[in-house]
């Protein structure tokens, strides 16, 4: 029964992820004073690329082809362990909040591959920085973790999300967790989806390759893993409050933070998450410290 | 003398056998390539040279392993280590391998020194070499004393253990060896140091001090850090496996050393289960570690090269090597569902689990240390996803990679057979586990009947249990992604997909001059380590004529940080005292006379006063 009720909160979740991408790209639009396309438009994007033709690079292999599928489902699977709505994680068997974090990285290390399958030098380029990036976005992750499930006792998600008392230490780590949030979603200021300059893309240098189909798969699997992200910091480390609110309050943050710093030279963003990592290690001292 | 009346005695408890299975789960695949490896390459002479002297190596690490008194321990190291040097100097024509086999040989005997001493203080105590007795007399000895074994044995073991700083032989040794001993030598006999610290250090001489185990931790942090960073630079295949083999001996002392500090603050529970996670990532280790060697050694067989920037396109003509290679890729990347995944995720729950349990300054350095192990892991993966990306994706850089041809029989099935391996240690994870439960529980002494950890269901956590189970999730992602692509490719709804060449900016005809290389994947990396891998690059240009370049040559370095500041200085040291002392060997015979003179004066002296 619990397990059906975490299904359709996957699926639902997976439903409005696009719708997510969608009112963050609204929000920056209207603060830069310009219409922009309606908040469904990634739903449209989606369509068309699903039914547009597919080109394949002849220099490819199986990699490139099954890269797609796997991201997908490293963040469909990611999804399942975060609880919402439905009392407990019913998958928390499958695995904790650490696990989560290698289930991603399964993603992550299938796309870099396929970055460099197809032999341009964009796709390399992409794959490295974006490996480079992730590596030090990971530390920060667990410590963020570790922070919220000292307070728990346990990294299980539904344990961690039933914490009752909101902790100094807990805000700080959901802060953290923010600054990977940015960078695993390559959002300014670590890296731009808007843009398509070869020097300073990551993210879309990887994919650069793909077309059609798998190209819808890719999107659909970076919406899901955004909201991996938000789900984790508005409804496991900081469970208290209402969802919507919170969820709104991150949607806007993000946004904001978009519109309001400029994109950092990839090795200034080593230093962005190098404050993201002083501020986790912050959240386990002031944890260690009782708070 | 009672030194000639040792016994031959063997030892066969959990640990040992543990290690004994280690040896032949990696030996026996190893054994099997080699057949296919060593044809065409050298002489049947030679080659049966090349098998015995193996199986006396598998010998030699077995009786490591099973040896019963510290004499026979000695001499079966003695043996691993100068039958290991004879195959690392097996290719004694490449002035290569000589050098990694006096490198290795020299430092392989300064830990074995540091071994001997630590066994004769032992023996001053006992009068006996038996671990029997070893153990009996550790219980009474001062704990100073006890310190400076503890730190002799730290030495001895980390030696060959590679851990930094005294990794320096093993990125040059491990890799010229022959691929089917650089398996064994990386998968199984760096981790007989590891037995060696577990069995004399945890097992007999006890612990007795937290910081022993902080020391190992700390040690294991830089190892981890180092060994990946040099690993993600190197564009040597298999020396980039030797500098992972540094991390991941980081990694397994992670577990070791937060079992020693949980020994000592009184947590039996937590000291068990962080031995079991080392443990478990030394045994996954020892498989995907030997499976990737093996695999790199295919590669070499194929193409003639090891160097990652002549290599690419393989996984379209040796495609067994290839998917056998991804998986060990991905296991050492701590990927889910295989084995890698399952020791991490281990490592990191029994820190989680430690700094738990422990208040102030001891919380703050356990979670620093789990940081570390998730800023190894990204480098790792990235490190690996060169290591695949650039050897067997994209097109062939040179005529050798486009020539390759799928390996034999023989060394495919045993690629096949370790990958395979690889899978199930991390799919079983919670059988294998409860064995390893036994096995920590008899190393450090801590009876474990009322231990019952499986990886579905944790005692040790207060509030609720955390788990992890690589076989749902194994079924989660292949269900997901199986879906995804049977709606998109496959269904009634699919649709035509067209070839196209590679997008080259409108220009056409890229050749692979244009695909990215392994030194530039690992630019980002080699920037933000700049302060300790200190770069340097050196450019010429060639010139037609004054206003015309016709070719542009740039070559980049980093600088052997060790190497340049510690044994170098040391080296020259040594030398110049030798030097010095030459002084007073001139080669007359009439100063040698006079030097028997003051001799013999002197000695009669020194008796006519006693």
């Amino acid at each position: 029964m619990n397990a059906a009720l975490t299904i359709i909160q996957v699926l639902s979740l997976i439903a409005v992820a696009p719708l997510v991408s969608g009112i963050i790209r609204k929000i920056k639009n209207n603060i830069r004073m310009r219409k922009g396309a309606g908040i469904f438009q990634p739903y449209y994007d989606l369509a068309k690329l699903f039914c547009k033709e597919e080109v394949v690079s002849d220099r490819t292999s199986w990699i490139f082809r099954a890269a797609p599928s796997i991201a997908l489902a490293s963040s469909v699977c990611a999804l399942l362990l975060v609880p919402v709505f439905a009392p407990q994680a019913a998958f928390s068997r499958m695995g904790d909040l650490l696990a989560l974090i290698f289930i991603l990285s399964l993603g992550r290390f299938f796309m870099a591959l396929a970055g460099l399958d197809a032999g341009s030098a964009f796709g390399g380029m992409g794959s490295s920085r974006e490996m480079f990036i992730s590596a030090f976005a990971e530390p920060v992750a667990l410590l963020s973790i570790f922070a919220a499930s000292f307070n728990a006792g346990s990294t299980d998600p539904g344990a961690v999300s039933a914490v009752l008392g909101l902790r100094l230490s807990t805000m700080i780590a959901a802060i953290a967790l923010i600054g990977v949030a940015i960078a695993e979603t390559s959002r300014i200021p670590v890296d731009n989806r808007e843009t398509h300059l070869e020097l300073t893309m990551i993210h879309e240098a990887m994919v650069l390759e793909y077309s059609g189909r798998s190209l819808a798969l890719v999107e659909l699997a970076s919406h899901i893993k955004q909201m991996v992200f938000f789900c984790l910091i508005v409804s496991v480390v900081i469970p208290q409050g209402d969802f919507a609110l919170k969820a709104a309050a991150i949607i806007a943050a993000i946004g904001l933070i978009e519109v309001s710093v400029a994109k950092m030279r990839l090795f200034r963003a080593v230093d962005f998450l190098s404050l993201a990592f002083v501020l986790s290690a912050m959240a386990v001292i002031v944890s260690a410290a009782g708070f | 003398m009672e030194y000639l009346s040792i016994g031959f005695s063997l030892l066969f408890d959990p640990l040992s056998l543990f290690f004994l299975a280690v040896i032949a789960l990696v030996s026996v695949p190893s054994a099997v390539y080699s057949v296919g490896y060593l044809r065409g390459d050298c002489s049947r002479k030679k080659k049966i040279i090349a098998w015995a002297l193996m199986a006396v190596f598998v010998l030699s690490m077995a009786l490591v392993v099973t040896a019963g008194n510290a004499f026979l321990f000695l001499v079966a190291w003695e043996l691993m280590s100068l039958l290991s040097y004879f195959l690392v100097v097996f290719d004694y024509k490449h002035e290569r391998s000589v050098t990694a086999g006096t490198i290795y040989i020299v430092m392989t005997h300064i830990g074995t020194a540091f071994i001997t001493a630590a066994f004769l203080i032992i023996y001053k105590y006992t009068g006996s070499f038996e671990f029997a007795a070893f153990k009996q007399a550790c219980l009474v000895m001062p704990s100073n004393i006890k310190n400076i074994i503890f730190l002799f044995l730290l030495a001895g073991f980390g030696t060959k253990a590679g851990i930094v700083p005294l990794h320096i032989w093993l990125p040059y040794a491990h890799p010229q060896a022959p691929s089917h001993i650089s398996s064994i030598m990386s998968g199984v006999m760096i981790k007989t140091a590891v037995y060696g610290l577990i069995r004399f250090v945890i097992s007999i001489l006890g612990v007795n001090a937290v910081w022993w185990g902080s020391l190992v931790l700390v040690l294991a942090v830089v190892s981890c850090l180092v060994g990946v960073i040099y690993a993600v630079m190197a564009s040597d295949l298999k020396k980039l496996l030797a500098y992972s083999s540094v991390e991941n001996i980081g990694i397994i002392l992670l577990g070791v050393g937060a079992s020693m500090v949980f020994t000592r603050m009184g947590k039996p529970e937590l000291a068990v289960f962080s031995l079991c996670a080392g443990l478990f990532h030394l045994l996954s280790h020892a498989v995907f570690k030997g499976l990737l060697f093996l695999g790199a050694g295919a590669v070499y067989k194929a193409t003639g090269t090891r160097n990652m920037e002549h290599l690419g396109g393989l996984i379209k003509t040796m495609p067994w090597t290839a998917a056998t290679f991804l998986v060990g890729a991905m296991a050492i990347s701590a990927l889910p569902p295989l084995s890698g995944f399952v020791s991490e995720w281990l490592t990191l729950q029994a820190f989680f689990l430690g700094a738990l349990n422990t208040a102030g300054s001891y919380k703050i350095f356990l979670s620093i240390c789990a940081a570390m192990l998730a800023l190894t892991g990204g480098l790792a993966a990235s490190c690996f996803v060169k290591a695949f990306g650039i050897t067997f994706l994209a097109a062939p850089r040179s005529a050798r990679a486009a020539a390759a041809k799928e390996v034999s029989l023989s060394m495919k099935s045993a690629l096949v057979f370790m990958s395979l391996l690889t899978a199930a240690i991390g799919l079983s994870a919670s059988y294998i586990l409860k064995i390893l439960v036994t096995v920590s529980g008899c190393a450090s002494s801590i009876d474990t009947a009322g231990m019952d950890f499986s990886l579905n269901n944790f005692t040790l956590a207060p509030a609720g249990s955390a788990a992890v189970s690589a076989p749902l999730i194994a079924l989660a992602v292949v269900f997901v992604a199986g879906t995804a692509a049977a709606l998109a490719y496959f269904g009634p709804l699919k649709k035509r997909a067209s070839e196209g060449s590679t997008w080259g900016c409108g220009y056409y005809d890229l050749d692979a001059r244009t695909e990215y290389t392994a030194t530039a994947f690992s630019k980002p990396f080699r920037i933000a380590f700049s302060f300790f891998l200190l770069p340097y690059s050196k450019t010429e240009k060639i010139r037609e004529s004054f206003y015309h370049v016709k070719s542009f040559k740039y070559e980049v370095f980093t600088t052997p940080v060790f190497r340049r500041y510690i044994y170098d200085p040391v080296l020259k040291l040594i030398i110049g005292t030798a030097r010095t002392v030459r002084k007073i060997q001139p080669g007359s015979i009439h100063v040698y006379i006079a030097y028997i003179f003051i001799t013999i004066l002197a000695l009669i002296i020194f008796v006519g006063r006693l």
